[in-house]
């Protein structure tokens, strides 16, 4: 009874805060279809001179594609960006799958001395933020010649400790008996792997590539530290220069740039989700 | 014979995992551990490269004013945004458990901001906190005067909001699952004897909520370390001093090539990181053993 009279109440609440995630993706995406004279009325005072305060208004009076048109047409240099993105994400989570996989399979399945030993090795790696690799990354990038490439940002990524800890996590759940009955029939140990431990532990493989992704996507230390060249910069660190003239532009920029990961998201929300908790369950 | 052939088994396992582990063991022998050794022994040794110094390197960075700010900053950070996200992602979890309706367009909307590229939000944070931005428009609106948000001591508070707004879903998911882990019976028992609302919350709920309250401190405590996206793309490398952090420190001292201080503070912050986390490892360990 009494949970039924919270009920309104938490409700209430629950709102107000899903509002504070929807108010500024809503603005981003009216920002990017409202017309350049109606932006300069909400905007002259934070991206000009006017000095006049800021201003919104829930729908813009007239919608337009112009800015969209604008960017798509007219700015080569958006493209290049949004393909130096492509090229440094999506070889970096294949290379994860494929060296993660097989990696995972052994330290979740596979009984070998010093196992535990290992699991802990990656774990320790997943910890330590960025900031404490970046000295020691640099060291061997810069020795293998690589500053200033795409390799300085997919190699250490295709390595990364974060995807093997979570196909391990997946892998761990598949009955062992199913593995021995497949020994016994003669299976190989890569044959297991393949018919068995992939298959089953697809969702894991899953997870870990839709988490590898939108990291990959949303970088920003690795390629401000390693990347020295305008021409490389990836759309995570890009950010037009905006002025009063050519808001309308930056916000399509903006919606565009996060399109790839939320629509990921939408699509494979329940992988990322269990990637999540696996990435929160105890060793 | 049986025994033989398992044997076999054994060996071949072990053969097979060796296989298995060699290109990701080999990738983060020569990417990162290779390398790491290298960085602590420079971490002693002078700025030619040869002479080891000592802990000469690690003075150097303890007397240096940016590094003591940055030191003072992330901890002030720390304290108050990750007990903050507990709370409110937990409270929420709480209200959302009670199979609210909605749940599930709840769950996703809060999730949404983790996978919002950083670059994305910046024209938002400019429009809002900008001097003459909306929040300013807001406060005038309310009779208070306009601030400089961004490039003042409010900047710490905006950075502070960026973090609760990105990682709150991603705690409220791990409070969910917590929270679901708990039996029902648990619940019922406690209600047949005359356990109110509140008496279930605090000898059922939070007890149990241990394990959850470990793993959501250590991933909100990494993550912490990523609110230097936001703070870099919307203000750069200098951006107001209350949020000057050690990310900054780190990121110019590689600027200049500094390898000495980098290598030193590296070496720091990595034995700080490591020894929190395995220090709320044990303590959640024992806790666990007790009950």
């Amino acid at each position: 009874m009494k949970s039924k009279r919270l009920q309104p109440c938490s409700f209430v609440i629950l709102f107000l805060l899903a509002l504070l995630v929807w108010t500024p993706l809503w603005m981003l995406l009216t920002g990017a279809l409202t017309p350049t004279s109606e932006l300069r009325e909400h905007l002259s005072g934070v991206l000009g001179s006017s000095g006049e305060l800021a201003s919104w208004s829930l729908l813009p009076n007239r919608l337009t594609l112009q800015h969209v048109v604008e960017l798509l047409l007219d700015t080569p240099a958006f493209f290049r960006v949004f393909w130096n993105s492509c090229v440094q994400v999506l070889p970096a989570v294949a290379g994860q799958v494929l060296i993660g996989a097989p990696a995972a399979w052994a330290l979740s399945q596979l009984r070998f001395h010093g196992r535990n030993t290992v699991f802990r090795l990656y774990i320790v790696l997943m910890i330590l933020p960025f900031q404490v690799t970046m000295a020691s990354s640099y060291i061997v990038l810069n020795w293998l010649g690589l500053i200033d490439s795409p390799f300085a940002i997919l190699l250490p990524a295709a390595f990364s400790a974060f995807p093997v800890f979570i196909m391990t996590k997946f892998f761990a759940g598949i009955p062992r008996e199913m593995l021995e009955a497949a020994r016994m029939d003669g299976a190989s140990e890569w044959a297991v792997f393949f018919k068995i431990g992939l298959p089953l532990g697809l969702p894991g493989v899953l997870s870990a590539a839709l988490l590898g992704f939108v990291e990959g996507w949303n970088a920003v230390e690795q390629p401000i530290t390693f990347l020295k060249s305008a021409s490389l910069t990836p759309l995570s660190v890009f950010l037009p220069a905006t002025t009063v003239a050519n808001t309308g532009v930056s916000f399509v920029s903006a919606v565009i740039a996060l399109l790839p990961t939320v629509l990921i998201f939408l699509l494979g929300q329940q992988y990322l989700e269990q990637g999540i908790l696996a990435s929160g369950i105890k060793e | 014979m049986k025994r033989a052939a398992l044997d076999r088994m054994g060996k071949g396992e072990a053969r097979a995992a060796r296989a298995f582990l060699a290109p990701s063991l080999i990738g983060i022998f020569v990417l990162v551990l290779i390398p790491t050794a290298d960085v602590i022994r420079r971490s002693f040794l002078s700025a030619m490269g040869d002479q080891f110094v000592g802990l000469e390197n690690y003075k150097t960075i303890f007397g240096n004013a940016s590094f003591q700010l940055a030191v003072n900053n992330t901890v002030r950070f720390l304290l108050v945004c990750i007990p903050l996200l507990l709370l409110c992602s937990l409270a929420a979890a709480l209200l959302l458990y009670r199979r609210i309706r909605f749940q599930n367009l709840f769950r996703t909307t809060y999730l949404l901001p983790l996978v919002v590229p950083v670059t994305s939000v910046v024209m938002i944070i400019q429009t809002v906190f900008h001097k003459n931005g909306l929040l300013s428009a807001l406060s005038v609106a309310l009779g208070s005067t306009p601030q400089d948000w961004l490039n003042s001591e409010y900047a710490f508070w905006v950075l502070v909001l960026c973090y609760l707004w990105k990682y709150f879903g991603y705690n409220v998911i791990l409070w969910l699952a917590g929270l679901s882990a708990i039996p029902d019976s648990y619940y019922e028992a406690a209600r047949v004897d005359g356990a109110n609302e509140a008496q279930c919350f605090f000898h059922i709920t939070l007890p149990l909520l241990g394990t959850t309250l470990f793993i959501t401190s250590v991933l909100a405590l990494i993550n912490s370390f990523k609110v230097f996206r936001e703070a870099y793309l919307v203000a750069g490398r200098y951006p107001n001093n209350s949020i000057y952090m050690l990310q900054h420190v780190l990121s110019n001292w590689f600027t200049n090539l500094d390898m000495q201080k980098i290598s030193a503070a590296a070496v720091l912050l990595m034995i700080t990181i490591l020894a929190i986390v395995f220090v709320s490892m044990r303590v959640s360990d024992r806790r666990k053993e007790q009950s």
